[in-house]
Formats: structure tokens, C-alpha cells, sequence
């Protein structure tokens, strides 16, 4: 599943055999997560097998990190940036708003799996707050109707 | 491309690129922030547009110019005119007028606000003019994915000088003499870290490149990684030469994909043109850099935490000795060198321009510039470089335009969670590492956000503190035990059950956690609270004894009134109420105060602000007239 040599690339020449294979660990689960949008029990099986780490092992590094998840994520993927900068503009009034209106808690999905909210420390758009990123694409200067209309667009791809 | 087989073929190159071109260019701002206004859209539109009318033109997608919240920003060569907000739909004019007319083409220059004349060229604006560009001096000029653009504009000109004339140790005594601090916050001198891994027994040493950038309200290290990745490769090999390493490492953080993209782009143009490598530009040298990305863990732009995530291991931070730089220190135990990305980007300049050059900018202590990332209340949020000594009233009125919707100022936030908030008397206070530390906040990476009247300083040291408990690894108590006990006295306050004796609680609390904690998250988490209490210790005093929030940001507190003189009888906060206390009179509206919880639903909900929070204490006064 994973290549350890070449993910180490040159490095890989003055480390140990254990050495490199802990060190494409999280290299791994980045590269699961992209393929299953979360990570999934036997895919961290097959992993701690395949690298010769114990289980344990696996779960607490992974878990450790808050980019990764145990649970399937929702087709659509709404992250409120909740950085200082969004946060005196209104951040928490936006994370709100979607509450309320997708139904969820933050950090929740919802149970037909149509979108998962999350919140982030900051995206590095401060200049754009509040701001909200929905599958990878950034979105600036939200305002009621803005957020209203990122709300619309997801609830009729659900349908 | 060919491979470079000597720094002659450097030269060589660089000359070959300098032809003059006499087409006109469109810099069109790529960064992560010009991209969410849709800049992606401008550039095809702008393509679409020359091909159709037959213009022969360039497009260059550059890296962040700074002025994100005017995006997306285009620049215009040779004329010079700098547009912004620019919309797919206005391409055809604005190449109509500049390309076409050669005039400007007004709707979209820059403007302070909708009454204001137009400027425009970039240097007369303003928000450039107090800005010395050293670090940032080529983002927005060159396409970041193409290091022939770099090499153009006298990029790895400081490698191609060091490696023909210096030796290791002149570079190594130039970056010493400089007294280059490191960007990353602690500002601990560059040049003694160098010297100190080098020192180290080991044939073999490691840089790494610290682009953690986890400070919310920051965002320097993602232009620099987006808009001129090249400029830090050069500063890490000048490094490798320097202290005789082999391998790089640059940890970026999973929240930048885009910095990630260009720095890959990078690095693969650089090893294909023998830039790194084994025997770079035919001597004596190999040095080859990495991309290791974070996984949304704040600690780990701790440097021993970053470390162990780089093993691959839970990103905890260590106890040193030993430091990073000696061995058994580093990552796998080889001596490592960690710097800032900022830090990295500015050892080119020193190394091509001279020490001398670098020391005469800045202040004496603290030489050089520092990029800020300024954001909140303020005009314009924008990245700012400005020479160290530059005073906060220079940055938030001049730079920044002043405050959103010409409210008053309160305080201004420096250092992101690590650091404080200093009032308006601060405001003076020249910036660089030492006169921010003594003030009670620090330099931090360089966040600085505004706070105007709006904002509740009790909420905002509780927010950070919230930030920094949620981020606390959890291995040392005092961080993981003493970071939720204060939250949990902040929760108390800001929902009006504060007590007599929790400003104490709280100061006690935080100096045990400065004090008692292993890494820098710990050490520095109660600052946000504790320079809150030093400079608005009224603000908290309102909140425990009057239950009032001046700020009307806390819900929970306060007396809920309607003014009736205001109050039209739309009936919207009847409505909005949950818990049914607002009755109807005949002609009037009231709160029943036995039934209202004070949960802000009718204030939010009136339209014309005739729903008032009034402190306790006043009314009953005023009610016994």
C-alpha cells in the first residue's frame, strides 16, 4: 500500500529500517484519508501490519493529530474558520447560523451524510473574515444571505 | 530544463533571461485569499479576452501582495496601474482602457473609501508607502511556480555568491554579524543556533524549516511558502553550506495546500536545474529538501513537538537539554538546525546585500523588517512589512487606515495566543522583541489583530485561552489541568456568575502555569489573560460585581429594557423571545425580568436597536428618582 523507500525519498539513506517506516506514518494516514475521506479501522489494521507497528500504536499517533478521523465524513464538507480574526468579526454567529440550519452540532455529520461541519483555527485569509472553506474552496466576507445561499447550494445536492 | 553544471551556467542563465520584453504583463494575485474572490476566473477571463481581441500579452499568477481584503489585485507592466476587486466582467474594459488607451481605467483603481480620489500607482498608495519591502520584495512580481522568474529578477544570486567567494564560515560570521533574530517569536539570534550545530560531532546535520504557521490571525509564513518559495529554498541551502548539512526538511501545516503545491513545484525546479542535489552547481555540496506536512496539531510548531511529528511519532513536546542542535537533539538524533520560515527568507538579502546593509535597517537590538499579519477591526487586513522600531499607531492608523467603520479603538492583540493585548496608551510602544516583552505581550510570529469598542476583552482572552486549552497536548499538568480550570472561572464570568476573588484565582493560577509548564504553549498561554486583567481589569471587575458587559458581547448579563421612545411595535422580539417575558402592553412593549434569561434573542432580533442592556446598578438609581 505504501512505498516507504520512496516516500522518504533520499533522506531514507542514513535512517534505520524502523526508523523510516514510523516516519511514513503520517504520510500514510494523509494519503488513506484522501482515499476513504476518513480513516477506516481496517484500513489502520492493514497499515500497522504492513509497517510493523502495534495497533495501539497506530491509533494513538493518529489521534493525536485533529486532521484525522475515525468516522465517514459527509459528501460535503463545511469548515467555519474560527481564527481571532473571524472571530471578532463573527465567526461564532456564522457557526450559528449553520447549526441551526443543517440541524448538527460542529464537528457532527449529518445522518443522511449529506455534510459534515467542522470548525479550523485559521485558514490564513483573514483579510477576507469570517470566512468559511466548503470542499477545499475558500469562501470570503461572509454575510446572512452569503452563508444562506452556501446552505441552499448543499441542501439541494442532497436532494 | 538543463541541469546547471557550474556557477558560470548560473550566470549565463541569468543573463539569457534578462532580454527586455516590451509585451505588456498582467500580475494577477494568486494567493490563497485573491483565489477565494476569484481570481482563478480573472486569469482565464483576462486569456479569453487578449485572444479575442488579438493582444499579445503576458498573464503571471503571482504570490500574495498583501492587500487581501481588496482582492483579487491586479498589476498592470510597464504602466504600472494597480486594480483591485477585479471581476471576471471587467477584464474587457480594464484591457480596453490600459492596453488599449494606455489610460487607467478608474472604476477599479484603489481607494481609501467610495469618496476618495483614485490612485494609481501602487507606491502612492498609502497602505505601501510606511511598508519596506525587504522580505516580501518580489511577492506579487514573480510567478512563484517558475524559478526562472526568480533567477531573473537576481534570484539565488546570494548562493551563487557564497559559493564562488565565501567559504562556509564567512557566510556562517555574516548571518552572526547581522544579528539576524529568529521571525518565529522568541527571537533568538540566528547566527549563535548556526554556529552551535556546527559545532556539533556529526558527519551528518539536518535543517528544518518551521512553516507550522498554527497562530489563528497569522498568515506571513503562507505568502512567503505561496509567493516565493524560491527565496526560502536559497535561504536554507545558504544555511546547509554554512553548517555543512545534508538534508532539509520544511514542515508545512495541512491547512496551506496551496503553499504545499508551490513549494513541491519548487523543489522539483530546483533539482532539475541542479539547484539541489548531489554536487550543486559542480562542487563540493549536496543538500536536498523535503516536504513534511502537519496534521492540524497547534503544539507542533513547538520545535522539539515539531520534531517528533517529523519522526512520526505524537507531536509531544521534550524537556532539553538536549537541544536540537547538539546530538542525540535533533530529528533521528542528528544535530538539527530549526528556523522560522521568515528567518530562512531574510539570509539571502544578508548574504547579497552585506551584514552592514541589514543592521542599518531596524533598531539597534532588533535589525532588520518584520512582516506582520494585520487583521480585526482595521480598514485594511492586509500583510504589512515594516522596519523593526515602527510604532503600533503607525501600523493600526497609517498602514492599516484606522479602525473599521470609524469606531474607537481598544486594544490591539500582538503574538497570537502567546501574547497580549495592549490598550490605546500603549499604542506608542515601538515594535521589536524586546519593548513588546516588557509591555506584558511579545512578538509572537507577527499576528495583530484590532479590537474596536465592539469587542468584549473578557470574550477575546477567553477565546485564545479556549484556543490554547483545546490545543494542549496534555502531557504536563499545569498546561492541561491549569488551562481548563481558567476557562472554566472565564465561563463563569462571561455568563454573570463570576464571584469575589476570581481575578486573583485567575493571576494565580496563570503565573503557576507560566511557570510550571515544559514547552512554550504552557509558558505562555495565560498571557492573553493576564495582560487582559493588567491594562482592563475594570472590564472584568464590571463582569463579576455589575454583571454588565460593556461590550454587550457576553450574553447572561445586564438588565434587558425596551426604550420605548425608539421602539416602533414591530413585534420582532416577541417573537424572537423563547421564554415568552416579553408581554404587550397597549401601546408599549416590556421585559418581564422574572422570566427573561438575558439570552440576547430579543437584542439581536430588533431591528433598530431599541432593545437595550443597561448595567443594574444605574436603573435602580435612576427608577428611585
Amino acid at each position: 500500500m505504501i512505498n516507504v523507500q520512496e516516500e522518504m525519498e533520499i533522506v531514507g539513506d542514513i535512517l534505520t529500517d524502523e526508523q523510516k517506516r514510523r516516519a511514513v506514518l503520517i504520510h500514510a494516514f494523509h494519503k488513506i484519508q484522501k482515499e476513504n475521506n476518513y480513516l477506516p479501522e481496517d484500513k489502520l489494521v492493514a497499515l500497522s501490519e504492513e509497517l510493523n507497528i502495534p495497533l495501539s500504536d497506530v491509533y494513538s499517533t493518529a489521534s493525536f493529530y485533529k486532521q484525522f478521523y475515525f468516522k465517514p465524513r459527509g459528501r460535503n464538507i463545511v469548515c467555519v474558520c474560527v481564527g481571532t480574526a473571524c472571530h471578532v468579526r463573527g465567526a461564532q454567529d456564522v457557526v450559528h447560523q449553520l447549526e441551526k440550519d443543517f440541524g448538527i452540532k460542529a464537528g457532527e455529520t449529518a445522518s443522511d451524510m449529506s455534510v459534515t461541519l467542522e470548525t479550523v483555527g485559521c485558514v490564513g485569509c483573514c483579510g477576507l473574515a469570517p470566512v468559511l472553506v466548503v470542499n477545499e474552496e475558500i469562501v470570503g466576507e461572509l454575510t446572512k444571505a452569503k452563508t444562506e445561499g452556501i446552505i441552499d447550494s448543499i441542501t439541494q445536492i442532497q436532494r | 530544463m538543463e541541469r546547471l553544471k557550474n556557477i558560470d551556467d548560473l550566470k549565463r542563465l541569468r543573463d539569457a533571461l534578462n532580454i527586455e520584453i516590451t509585451r505588456p504583463v498582467l500580475e494577477v494575485c494568486g494567493g490563497s485569499a485573491c483565489r477565494a474572490g476569484g481570481s482563478k476566473k480573472v486569469v482565464l477571463a483576462v486569456k479569453n479576452e487578449a485572444d479575442i481581441r488579438g493582444i499579445d500579452l503576458e498573464v503571471k499568477v503571482t504570490g500574495c501582495r498583501g492587500l487581501c481584503s481588496k482582492g483579487p489585485n491586479v498589476k498592470v507592466r510597464p504602466h504600472g496601474y494597480f486594480y483591485t476587486r477585479v471581476k471576471p466582467d471587467m477584464v474587457a474594459s480594464l484591457l480596453g482602457y490600459t492596453i488599449g488607451a494606455n489610460t487607467p481605467f478608474r472604476p477599479l483603481l484603489y481607494r481609501d473609501d467610495i469618496l476618495s480620489e483614485p490612485i494609481e500607482k501602487v507606491e502612492d498608495i498609502p497602505l505601501y508607502k510606511k511598508q519596506f519591502r525587504l522580505v516580501l520584495r518580489h511577492n506579487g512580481r514573480i510567478d512563484p511556480k517558475s524559478i526562472t522568474d526568480y533567477i531573473k529578477i537576481g534570484g539565488y544570486s546570494a548562493l551563487q555568491k557564497a559559493l564562488s567567494s565565501m567559504t562556509p564560515d564567512d557566510v556562517l560570521n555574516e548571518i552572526d554579524k547581522a544579528n539576524l533574530r529568529g521571525r518565529g517569536g522568541a527571537g533568538f539570534p540566528a547566527g549563535k543556533k548556526w554556529k552551535h550545530t556546527k559545532s556539533a560531532k556529526s558527519d551528518i546535520k539536518l535543517i528544518v524549516a518551521n512553516g507550522d504557521e498554527g497562530d489563528p490571525g497569522a498568515f506571513m509564513d503562507r505568502s512567503i511558502m505561496e509567493g516565493n518559495p524560491h527565496s526560502l529554498l536559497e535561504g536554507m541551502l545558504l544555511n546547509a553550506y554554512a553548517i555543512g548539512a545534508q538534508y532539509g526538511f520544511i514542515y508545512v501545516r495541512h491547512e496551506y495546500p496551496l503553499a504545499v503545491e508551490n513549494l513541491n513545484a519548487a523543489i522539483s525546479e530546483a533539482r532539475e536545474l541542479g539547484l539541489l542535489g548531489k554536487n550543486i552547481l559542480g562542487i563540493d555540496f549536496s543538500f536536498d529538501i523535503s516536504i513534511r506536512e502537519g496534521a492540524g496539531a497547534f503544539v507542533c510548531g513547538e520545535s522539539t513537538a515539531l520534531i517528533a511529528s517529523i519522526e512520526g511519532a505524537r507531536g509531544f513536546p521534550r524537556p532539553r537539554p538536549p537541544r536540537l542542535s547538539e546530538v542525540g537533539g535533533g530529528v533521528w538524533g542528528y544535530p538539527t538546525n530549526l528556523n522560522n520560515i521568515e528567518t530562512f527568507a531574510n539570509v539571502p538579502i544578508i548574504i547579497e546585500k552585506g551584514a552592514d546593509y541589514f543592521l542599518s535597517i531596524g533598531t539597534e537590538s532588533s535589525p532588520g523588517t518584520k512582516v506582520f499579519a494585520l487583521a480585526g477591526k482595521v480598514k485594511n487586513s492586509c500583510l504589512v512589512e515594516v522596519p523593526m522600531g515602527i510604532t503600533l499607531r503607525e501600523i493600526v492608523y497609517d498602514i492599516g487606515g484606522g479602525i473599521l467603520g470609524n469606531k474607537k479603538f481598544k486594544a490591539i492583540q500582538t503574538g497570537g495566543p502567546s501574547g497580549g493585548c495592549l490598550p490605546e496608551g500603549m499604542l506608542d510602544t515601538p515594535v521589536d522583541f524586546d519593548t513588546l516583552t516588557k509591555a506584558g505581550s511579545m512578538m509572537g510570529s507577527g499576528g495583530m489583530i484590532v479590537l474596536d469598542e465592539d469587542n468584549c476583552m473578557v470574550d477575546v482572552a477567553k477565546y485564545f485561552l479556549s484556543f490554547c486549552q483545546s490545543e494542549s497536548c496534555g502531557k504536563c499538568p499545569p498546561c492541561r489541568i491549569g488551562t481548563y480550570q481558567m476557562l472554566q472561572i472565564l465561563e463563569r464570568i462571561t455568563t454573570g456568575k463570576g464571584e469575589h476573588g476570581d481575578i486573583g484565582r485567575l493571576e494565580e493560577i496563570g503565573k503557576k502555569v507560566v511557570e510550571g509548564s515544559l514547552c512554550g504553549l504552557g509558558n505562555s498561554a495565560p498571557n492573553p489573560v493576564l495582560s487582559t486583567i493588567k491594562y482592563f481589569r475594570q472590564e472584568y471587575e464590571e463582569h463579576i460585581y455589575d454583571k454588565y458587559c460593556r461590550s454587550k458581547t457576553c450574553a447572561g448579563l445586564g438588565l434587558y429594557v425596551i426604550d420605548d421612545e425608539a421602539c416602533f411595535l414591530c413585534g420582532l422580539c416577541k417573537e424572537a423571545c423563547s421564554f415568552d417575558a416579553i408581554k404587550e402592553g397597549k401601546d408599549k412593549f416590556f421585559i418581564d425580568q422574572d422570566y427573561c434569561t438575558k439570552c440576547k434573542a430579543c437584542y439581536t432580533a430588533c431591528p433598530i436597536e431599541a432593545v437595550k442592556i443597561e448595567k443594574k446598578t444605574s436603573v435602580k438609581v435612576s427608577k428611585s428618582h
